[in-house]
């Protein structure tokens, strides 16, 4: 899993930093995603991974240093920033489906609102996409009537109807079932293998062998070793890695 | 009880300018009241500012003085009216949106937040978020508080008796002038036409209640 798919960086981080209060987050984070590519972000609990998850659609502001986007930089506020985001896919640990709207309401929303498509149109789409995650028959189902990994499904098929150039994952297994984890996973592998680009921070270190082009390891907020998947569980090189690969084992 | 009998019409008049006074003043509050709530958790600062400002201002001073404003002040700044409805529709409709924007706020409060960041993840600007997301899904906490605060509209138009506005319970004070004799009765009268209103109101309240429940 070495080879990287050639082209420039689809999403760019340069120095940025963020705080919450005295808490330095981020500390000069910088990262590149080329298009296609699948980036595992992993670590400890606090180590400010989500956060840098969420900055990518600016879900959480920065105070320093720029995040990119097919070479536009994430702008302030406003009209830009909202066309920016729905470029940017982003599935939740907590789901986040509309509880007031039909599973198709959920997926059709966003094109149909946001990008203007024909409803017709957005609905056979979204009909489309609900089948390819697996969930076509809950279509007329309100969210509170699925099980989470369903509604899971459901979200990542919300954020692909934008079709969005990169896919955002903040622990998107972390609030499910054991036995529910898979069917969620499965769906992001075949996305992985359709070419999608994705940020995945997870703990799921099956996944991240299985589907990742690089490991993203950080710690206190910082990015401490970025490899292969093979190089970094099989060798990894700060004593940090190590500690951290150590106790996910022991258990 | 012939008293009520005999003067039906007046009470029925007075019922009616009632239900008008507080029909048009109540919607002007939703709306107004709606429009605060949003700035209030809009994300311009100065917009902020002057909801927080004008809410806690008007929530916190007399009805009275609303009206003191409407029918008094206002005139002497220019502002002129045929009848003195507009200045007591004024002042209610004022008074009123500061407790709907103070429920309405409660109501998106209640909205878990990862239901606003998901609307916003897929594209949707400000309003798109409240309107579509987040005012949908708070109408089901902010129901119950707004009847009530309704309720005290309706009440709260007896006020504009004061004012030169002959509404029921302006009637009722003729009445009760009128017929020395009958005080009890009267007032028991004006309290019923006043029940007539507001009884259905609560009701309303636990229906609407039940409809839009939404399963989490």
């Amino acid at each position: 899993m070495t080879t990287h798919v050639p082209g420039d960086a689809l999403v760019s981080l340069n120095a940025v930093n963020k705080h919450y209060g005295q808490l330095h987050v981020l500390k000069d984070i910088n990262l590149q995603v080329r298009k296609g590519e699948v980036v595992v972000v992993i670590g400890p609990s606090g180590s400010g991974k989500s956060t840098l998850c969420r900055a990518i659609n600016r879900l959480e502001t920065i105070e320093g240093g720029t995040i990119s986007i097919d070479g536009k930089v994430l702008p302030e506020e406003g009209k830009e920033l909202a066309q920016l985001r729905a470029d940017v896919g982003m599935v939740f640990q907590s789901f986040n489906l509309f509880a007031h709207k039909t599973i198709l309401e959920n997926v059709t929303l966003g094109p149909i609102k946001v990008k203007g498509v024909a409803k017709a149109a957005a609905d056979k789409d979204a009909m489309a996409l609900l089948e390819r995650v697996g969930v076509g028959h809950q279509a007329p189902k309100l969210p509170a009537q699925l099980s989470g990994g369903q509604q899971q499904r459901v979200a990542i098929a919300r954020a692909l109807a934008m079709k969005p150039k990169v896919m955002l994952f903040d622990e998107p297994t972390s609030a499910l079932d054991p036995e529910m984890i898979n069917e969620v996973l499965d769906v992001m592998v075949q996305l992985a293998k359709e070419g999608m680009t994705m940020i995945v921070v997870t703990h799921e270190m099956g996944f991240a062998r299985k589907a990742a082009d690089r490991v993203v390891f950080m710690a206190d907020g910082q990015i401490v070793e970025d490899a292969t998947p093979e190089e970094f569980f099989t060798n990894p090189k700060s004593d940090r890695a190590k500690d951290f690969l150590s106790k996910l084992l022991t258990h | 009880m012939d008293v009520i009998l005999e003067n039906l019409p007046l009470y029925w008049n007075g019922f009616l300018r009632t239900l008008f006074l507080s029909a048009v003043s109540g919607v002007i509050a939703l709306v107004l009241g709606t429009l605060l709530a949003a700035a209030r958790v809009s994300p311009v600062a100065a917009l902020r500012g002057f909801s927080t400002v004008y809410v806690e201002v008007l929530r916190n001073t007399p009805l009275t003085i609303a009206f003191f404003f409407a029918a008094i002040v206002l005139p002497r700044l220019g502002v002129k009216f045929e009848q003195f409805e507009v200045a007591a529709i004024i002042a209610l409709s004022t008074y009123t949106a500061a407790f709907i924007a103070e429920a309405v706020r409660s109501g998106v409060n209640s909205v878990p937040v990862g239901q606003a960041e998901a609307a916003r993840s897929i594209g949707m600007n400000f309003g798109q978020v409240l309107n579509l997301i987040i005012l949908p899904q708070a109408l089901r906490t902010v129901i119950p508080p707004l009847i009530n605060i309704l309720i005290a509209l309706v009440k709260n138009s007896s006020v504009a008796g004061a004012f030169f506005v002959l509404e029921l319970f302006g009637y009722g004070r003729q009445l009760a002038n009128a017929n020395g004799d009958a005080v009890i009765p009267v007032l028991l009268g004006v309290a019923f036409f006043y029940l007539l209103l507001t009884v259905p109101l609560g009701i309303l309240a636990s229906t609407v209640e039940r409809k839009v429940a939404i399963a989490r």
